[in-house]
C-alpha cells in the first residue's frame, strides 16, 4: 500500500528530478484526467477489447470464418453453436465478426498513419513558410476538398483496382486535406508567438522549428481529430466494401458482410445487422475516446 | 567604439496603402557595456526597433551597426545570434508550453554549439537564481517571475554581449519586478553585458539605465542622460509631460 502511495506521489510531484521523471509525471497526470472521464474510459475499454479480439481471433472464434455449410445457412440468432446465426453460405457470423476486427483495425491503423502525417506535413510547411508555397499547397488541398469524400475514394479505387490496400490508399488520399487545413491554421497562430521568435533568435533552422516546436503543438489536436474521424474512416471502408470496391469476398470485412446480407435484409435481418452493430460500436468507441482525449491533450486548456 | 550604432532607422509594416510607419528616422548609439533605455507610450515604436535589430521585423531602412558590423534585411547569421539576444515582454508567451526548462536550455546550448550541456544548464539556472529543482519543470508549473528567469537564462545561454530587453518586467507583479531588475543589474556586471532596454516605465529606466531615448509616434524626440532624468531636466515638451505624469500622485517617484 505504502509502495503504491509513494509511486503515486513520485508521479504527481511538482519537482521532477530527471527528464524521464518529468515525462512520466506529465503522462500520469494526463492519464488521471482521462480516467476521470467515464465515457472516454468506456470507449477506450471497447477499443482495447477490439484489439484483444483481433489479436486472439483464432482462439476466440468458435468456427472457421471461411468454412461454408450450405445445409446450415441463414440460421437465426441464438441457434445452437451459432450465437449470431449464419450467413447465406452457412458461415458463422460471430467468427466472421471476430476475424473482421483484424481487417477493420488494419484499415484504421494504416489510414491513421498515412493521412494525418501527410496533412501535418503539408499544413505546417504551408503555414510556416507562407508565400507562394502556401498558395500552391493550399490550392492542391482545396482541390481534394472540393470532391465528396466517398466519390473521390470510389474514383481512386476504380483507377487503382479493388482491394483492401487500395481502399486504404484511396481513403487516405481523401482524408488528409482537413488535417492539412487544421495544421496550417494552428501553425499560423503558433508561428507568430514569442516562443517561436525566441527560438529563431537562437539561430534554429526552419526544419527544426517546424519539427521540434510546431509539430508537438499541432499533434495533440490532430490526434483528437483523428480519433473523431476514425468512425468516418471505418464507415468509408465499410462503404467501399459494401459497394464491392474494398475487401473482396470471402474476406470477412464488416462492410462487405453488410453488403452480402442486404439481399436477405427483410427475412433474415441479422445477417446485415450484426456487422452493422459492430461498426456502430467501434465508431462510437472512437468518438467517445476522441472526446475524452480532447480534454486531456488540448494545449489551450492550459491545465496540462 | 559603440556596440550598437543606429542611424536614420525607418521600420514599416505592410505595403502600399496598408503601410504603417512604426519608426521614422531613429538615431542613437549605445557604448560597450552601457545600459541604454528606450521610453515611450505604447505604440511609439520602441519595441519595433528591437525587432528590426533582431530581424523579426524585416522591412527597414537606414543603418544598424552591431559591434562595427552593418546589418541588412531580415536575415541574421549565427555569429549575430551568438552576440545579440533578446528577452521578451511576456514570460507567459515566450516559453514553449510543451518544453520543460531543461529542454529549452539544452536546445539553446545545442544550437549555439556549446559542449558539456548538462553542466551548463545547471550553471545557467544558478546564474538566474533558479535552483536545479526547477530544471525539469514545465512552464505551467512556474510563476511569472520564474518564467522570466528561465527566459533570461535562455538569452544568456549563448553568452551574448548584447541583451535586448523588451519590457522584461511589465507583465510581472511589482514585488517580482524588483527581483528581476536586480537580477538583470547583477548579470550585467557579472557578464559585462550591453543592455538596450525598452520600457514605458520611467522608474524602471531610471533604475537600470545610464542614458535613454524618449520616443513619441515612431520618432526619437530626445536623448538624455539618466542624471538629467532624475533632476527632471528635460528639453522637449513631451518628455516634460512624461516626467510630470510619472511623479504625479500615486505614481512612483523616479
Amino acid at each position: 500500500m505504502s509502495e503504491t502511495l509513494t509511486l503515486r506521489q513520485w508521479l504527481l510531484t511538482d519537482e521532477p528530478t530527471s527528464r524521464r521523471h518529468a515525462r512520466l509525471a506529465s503522462l500520469y497526470k494526463g492519464w488521471l484526467t482521462l480516467r476521470g472521464n467515464t465515457m472516454a474510459m468506456f470507449g477506450l475499454g471497447i477499443l482495447v477489447a477490439l484489439v484483444l479480439m483481433a489479436l486472439f481471433a483464432p482462439f476466440l472464434a468458435p468456427h472457421d470464418p471461411y468454412v461454408q455449410n450450405l445445409g446450415n445457412r441463414l440460421q437465426p440468432l441464438g441457434s445452437p453453436g451459432h450465437p449470431f446465426g449464419t450467413d447465406s453460405l452457412g458461415r458463422d457470423i460471430l467468427s466472421r465478426l471476430i476475424y473482421g476486427s483484424r481487417i477493420t483495425l488494419y484499415i484504421v491503423a494504416l489510414v491513421a498513419l498515412i493521412a494525418p502525417v501527410a496533412g501535418l506535413l503539408v499544413g505546417t510547411v504551408a503555414g510556416y513558410v507562407g508565400g507562394w508555397v502556401d498558395v500552391i499547397l493550399m490550392r492542391i488541398t482545396d482541390i481534394f476538398l472540393a470532391f465528396p469524400r466517398l466519390v473521390l475514394a470510389l474514383a481512386f479505387v476504380a483507377a487503382l483496382g479493388a482491394g483492401i490496400e487500395n481502399a486504404v490508399l484511396a481513403i487516405s488520399l481523401t482524408a488528409w486535406p482537413p488535417y492539412a487545413r487544421m495544421a496550417r491554421a494552428e501553425t499560423l497562430t503558433i508561428r507568430a508567438s514569442d516562443y517561436i521568435s525566441a527560438v529563431r533568435l537562437q539561430g534554429a533552422s526552419p526544419v527544426r522549428i517546424i519539427t521540434r516546436h510546431i509539430w508537438p503543438l499541432c499533434i495533440s489536436s490532430l490526434i483528437v481529430r483523428v480519433t473523431l474521424d476514425m468512425a468516418g474512416i471505418i464507415l468509408a471502408a465499410a462503404g467501399l466494401g459494401f459497394l464491392g470496391l474494398g475487401a473482396q469476398p470471402p474476406s470477412p470485412e464488416w462492410g462487405a458482410m453488410i453488403s452480402e446480407g442486404r439481399r436477405f435484409i427483410l427475412d433474415h435481418w441479422w445477417v446485415a445487422t450484426m456487422p452493422g452493430l459492430a461498426i456502430f460500436t467501434v465508431s462510437l468507441a472512437f468518438n467517445l475516446l476522441g472526446d475524452g482525449l480532447r480534454d486531456v491533450l488540448d494545449p489551450k486548456e492550459g491545465s496540462q | 567604439m559603440s556596440m550598437i550604432e543606429i542611424e536614420g532607422l525607418n521600420v514599416w509594416f505592410g505595403h502600399g496603402p496598408d503601410r504603417v510607419d512604426a519608426v521614422r528616422g531613429a538615431s542613437f548609439s549605445v557604448a560597450r557595456g552601457e545600459s541604454f533605455g528606450l521610453v515611450g507610450e505604447s505604440g511609439s515604436g520602441k519595441s519595433t526597433i528591437l525587432r528590426a535589430i533582431t530581424g523579426l521585423a524585416p522591412d527597414w531602412s537606414g543603418r544598424v551597426d552591431i559591434d562595427g558590423q552593418a546589418l541588412a534585411g531580415g536575415k541574421r547569421d549565427r555569429a549575430f545570434f551568438r552576440k545579440v539576444q533578446m528577452v521578451f515582454q511576456d514570460p507567459y508567451a515566450s516559453l514553449h508550453p510543451r518544453h520543460s526548462v531543461d529542454q529549452v536550455l539544452s536546445e539553446t546550448l545545442h544550437l549555439h554549439g556549446i559542449p558539456d550541456i548538462d553542466a551548463r544548464v545547471r550553471r545557467l539556472l544558478d546564474d538566474v537564481g533558479l535552483g536545479g529543482r526547477f530544471r525539469f519543470r514545465y512552464p505551467h508549473q512556474l510563476s511569472g517571475g520564474q518564467r522570466q528567469r528561465v527566459a533570461i537564462a535562455r538569452a544568456l545561454a549563448g553568452e551574448p554581449e548584447i541583451l535586448l530587453l523588451d519590457e522584461p518586467t511589465s507583465a510581472l507583479d511589482v514585488s517580482v519586478q524588483a527581483e528581476i531588475l536586480n537580477l538583470l543589474t547583477d548579470l550585467r556586471e557579472e557578464h559585462k553585458l550591453t543592455y538596450l532596454m525598452v520600457s514605458h516605465d520611467l522608474a524602471v529606466i531610471g533604475h537600470m539605465c545610464d542614458r535613454l531615448a524618449v520616443m513619441k509616434d515612431g520618432e526619437i524626440v530626445e536623448v538624455m542622460g539618466v542624471e538629467a532624468l532624475r533632476a527632471m531636466r528635460a528639453e522637449h515638451a513631451y518628455t516634460r509631460d512624461l516626467l510630470a505624469a510619472s511623479v504625479a500622485p500615486g505614481a512612483q517617484p523616479v
